[in-house]
């Protein structure tokens, strides 16, 4: 249904641009002047009036009509006194026998009926949709051509359009913003209105609990997220010492040491490892390091569970390497080179000088680049889905299976959703600590990087 | 203190400080070499965990098409065709498959076959009708497990109860081997079918769709509005607070985590707007507002990179400021736009968590045709197999992962083309 519209509207925007341009043409030939502007402005501008308008009544027909008519036949259906009925699975069956009369088969007939309801509904709506599309075309069309004469400033106006949509492309990312805070926030509200923030953040039992049947209330689980903070924290602490040493002395050295050769072979290599989707990473982890550190666990006998931190953490920094390699090196790159030049002048030699002098000069930019790094395995799902736990433990030990955040958001929206139990809830109230703590950590990283920057520059 | 002491002890500092300096090089050199052994630690385990999965194995079955037992004639229609009653053909095929089987024999011998082998025995038919009545010697796929077992990836030597095939199936199996009635051969199932239950009929084609749909939704989204909001921020946006704002706010949505993103896809566009589950549609929109930031800092650095002589020329000979970015520096910086949106459609391909979130991980048997019906996609297929215990899934996802990669390694050939092809230095 969606697709013809787009060709009627395809069609509709062609027709228009054509129509003005004819138009204008005739009308400063009748009037005997010249028109303030070219006459594919002004058929630019019937065109905008035909577009907009139509656009409007698509996405808002695409959004609202399945809703309104949902809402329509649930309202109208016959229900028989005394039955319980589950709305989300009477729609899908209503929709089903709708769209399928083979299915009618042994289904009770207040169903039947609504089926039938919903599909001339349907059909109802879908040529009122074709109609108002038209409608609104041939309206836009007709406001425009009003307009359509020799004196009408056509270029200023189309001009002026295109800015409006100028301004609403830029503020697509406020808005992206907009919703995921107030998404968070809306949501996580109604988690605490269950579950007390207090006991969110500092109690240390996370057992959710998923009713199974209608009437179990879900106040019986304990949503303490410390367990969840801490396996994140150790992971990620995991990550950092990996990455950190790893990265950083490839940055110097691809910096400080390497011929250009090198730096133009290596750098690419490095970004491979960066471009690699982090589902590939939990693979490798899965199947590579975990056994291996289950084995390393063992030979030096500490019992250590087939998905463990280590490895989750081990395969995250290996991740992050090229993160913190780029980012170290643009920093390290852009201290003076007067700096490294009067520090070799008074005979210090090079790994004095970068010890001494460039790291204490780039530490503010290296600090930030850590900063985003730590950000980036906070907020890493797919490694840790695939290779950490599921189950929360508050521990210390890296062998130990530990489960974070991120797990714990895809484990709760994993399979049914519904959105009254404070399980499904919860999912949304750890991206908002997610959220906050990224967000906070890449702000203070970017003012830092910045100030940095200014000092040198 | 005399100087020869004093000089041997600059000497031996010197050499203990050039030794230091050495040292240290060599670490930034190990370091270096540890990263890039990484890197190809892990392709080395991909590709010697997946080659095996586009290779299948196959059983020669004798078939008798007898046409009693499928209730047809030489002359029937197609339609009835397609009705026939092959499953008693493949019954009584397994049945006879070694000499003189006892029923519980006969048990373990279907387990060697996949699910699939009702179906080719009737293609093979369908195919050939000329058969009917006739003995047939057709290669079938093998069950996952004996398929497994001949590639080595299962051991024969544990304990019978925790292996898939029993001793017997075993002796089985060996029997084929000598008597050549089975081999291996390109494994055409996984490029041409969608997920199954079955990791031996299961490929990657439906989820390779979902992937092509949902960037073909993120690039129809992303490109323009990245445009639009890259030329306004570069060439009109007054500087004042509300342009900062969104300059802030770019950045920071680049550094907000992808799942985050799954949740904004799942309480806003699925919860308030209804649009259906499952879909590339809306995995498409959740992945372009999380690339649009990637996007809107390579396309400003692209249209920073024009000169602002030719935007000046063209505002010399009485062009309007629209007209001169849209006629002249637009058109410039589009192979570098270009280019840095196929390297975010690239980052959107291997994310797999906001999909996730979105309902995309939901079990698709078929290969979806359109943006609106439920589909998988190649990340979360991958981390399905991965996630699965049935052994034969392991090379699955690994083979996968080479797909993906593969597609990965062609966009950004592409870039780089685009980029070395189109892009001008001034």
């Amino acid at each position: 249904m969606f697709f013809w519209s787009l060709v009627l509207i395809a069609v509709g925007i062609f027709s228009s641009f054509i129509y003005g341009r004819s138009r204008i043409k005739l009308n400063s030939k009748k009037q005997g002047t010249k028109s303030k502007s070219l006459p594919t402005y002004y058929a630019q501008y019937v065109l905008m009036w035909c577009l907009f308008p139509a656009l409007i009544v698509y996405f808002s027909w695409a959004i609202f009509q399945e809703k309104i008519i949902q809402n329509i036949v649930i309202s109208n259906f016959e229900f028989i006194e005394g039955a319980v009925y589950n709305q989300g699975l009477l729609l899908a069956e209503i929709r089903n026998v709708a769209n399928n009369p083979s299915f009618a088969d042994g289904k009770s007939i207040e169903i039947i009926n609504a089926a039938s309801h919903y599909s001339s509904l349907r059909q109802i709506s879908q040529i009122s949709f074709y109609t108002s599309i038209i409608i609104i075309m041939l309206l836009g069309a007709l406001y425009a051509s009003q307009k359509l004469k020799p004196e009408f400033h056509a270029q200023h106006t189309i001009e002026r359009y295109i800015q409006y949509i100028l301004i609403f492309c830029s503020s697509v990312a406020i808005f992206t913003t907009i919703g995921i805070v107030f998404s968070l926030i809306f949501e996580s509200l109604r988690f605490f209105a269950e579950v007390s923030i207090f006991e969110f953040l500092f109690s240390t039992e996370w057992y959710p609990f998923i009713p199974i049947r209608e009437g179990q209330t879900a106040a019986e689980g304990s949503f303490g997220a410390v367990p969840i903070f801490a396996g994140t924290f150790l992971v990620m602490v995991v990550a950092m010492c990996v990455a950190v040493p790893l990265g950083l002395l490839t940055a110097i050295y691809l910096a400080e040491y390497a011929s250009q050769r090198v730096r133009k072979t290596v750098k690419p290599l490095l970004e491979i490892l960066a471009g690699i989707p982090t589902i590939v990473y939990g693979f490798f982890a899965f199947v590579s390091v975990a056994p291996f550190v289950k084995a390393f666990g063992q030979s030096i006998g500490i019992d250590a569970s087939p998905t463990s931190a280590l490895a989750a953490g081990m395969v995250m920094g290996v991740m992050i390497i090229p993160f913190i390699s780029s980012l170290s090196d643009d920093v390290i790159n852009s201290v003076p080179q007067s700096l490294r030049e009067a520090s070799l002048g008074i005979g210090a030699n090079k790994a004095e000088t970068i010890k001494k002098v460039i790291l204490p000069a780039a530490l503010p930019g290296i600090v930030g680049a850590f900063l985003l790094a730590i950000s980036r395995a906070i907020g890493e799902t797919m490694i840790v889905v695939v290779a950490a736990g599921t189950a929360p433990n508050l521990t210390g030990n890296p062998f130990e299976n530990v489960t974070t955040v991120t797990v714990q958001i895809v484990v709760a929206l994993i399979g049914d959703q519904e959105f009254d139990n404070p399980r499904t809830l919860s999912a949304f109230a750890l991206g908002l600590v997610l959220f906050v703590i990224t967000l906070f950590l890449n702000i203070i990283a970017l003012q830092i990087v910045k100030r940095y920057r200014e000092r040198y520059e | 203190m005399n100087n020869s002491v004093a000089k041997e002890k600059i000497v031996s500092l010197r050499k203990k400080r050039s030794l230091e300096d050495m040292r240290f090089k060599y670490y930034g050199f190990t370091a270096m070499c540890l990263s890039l052994a990484v890197l190809v630690f892990l392709l080395y385990t991909i590709f010697s965990k997946g080659y095996t999965a586009f290779q299948k194995t196959i059983v020669l079955l004798e078939v008798d098409y007898n046409q009693e037992v499928l209730k047809l004639t030489p002359d029937s229609s197609d339609e009835e065709m397609e009705k026939g009653k092959f499953f008693r053909v493949k019954k009584q095929a397994v049945e006879n498959f070694f000499p003189d089987l006892s029923k519980s024999d006969i048990k373990l011998v279907k387990k060697l076959f996949s699910i699939n082998v009702d179906n080719e025995i009737k293609d093979y038919f369908l195919d050939n009708p000329e058969v009917i009545n006739t003995k047939q010697q057709i290669w079938v796929t093998a069950h996952s497990d004996v398929d497994q077992l001949l590639k080595g990836n299962s051991r024969r030597d544990v304990p019978e109860d925790r292996r898939k095939l029993n001793d017997i199936q075993l002796s089985y199996v060996d029997q084929l081997v000598e008597e050549n009635r089975v081999k291996q051969v390109f494994n055409n199932f996984f490029f041409t079918k969608a997920d199954s239950r079955h990791p031996e009929i299961a490929g990657v084609a439906g989820s390779f769709m979902g992937s092509l749909f949902t960037l073909f939704t993120v690039f129809i989204l992303s490109f323009p509005i990245a445009i639009g909001a890259s030329v306004y921020l570069e060439e009109f946006a007054p500087k004042n607070r509300i342009t900062e704002l969104i300059e802030v706010n770019i950045s920071n949505l680049a550094a907000v985590p992808s799942i985050v993103f799954g949740l904004l896809g799942l309480g806003v566009l699925l919860n308030v707007f209804g649009l259906p589950r499952s879909t590339p549609l809306v995995g498409g929109s959740v992945l372009a507002l999380m690339t649009l930031p990637t996007i809107i800092i390579a396309c400003r650095a692209s249209l920073k990179a024009v000169p602002p002589s030719i935007k000046e020329g063209a505002l010399a000979v009485g062009a309007t400021k629209t007209q001169a970015v849209f006629h002249h520096v637009v058109p410039l910086a589009l192979p570098g736009t270009l280019t840095g949106t196929i390297i975010g459609l690239a980052q959107a391909l291997g994310e797999t968590a906001p999909l996730i979130m979105i309902g995309m991980i939901a079990f698709i048997p078929n290969i979806p045709t359109g943006l609106t019906e439920p589909s998988a996609a190649l990340p979360v297929q991958i981390y399905l197999w991965v996630e699965s215990a049935e052994r034969g899934f392991q090379e699955k996802s690994a083979a996968a992962i080479m797909v993906i990669l593969i597609f990965l390694f062609m966009m950004n050939a592409i870039a780089v083309f685009l980029r070395n092809r189109f892009e001008r230095k001034w």
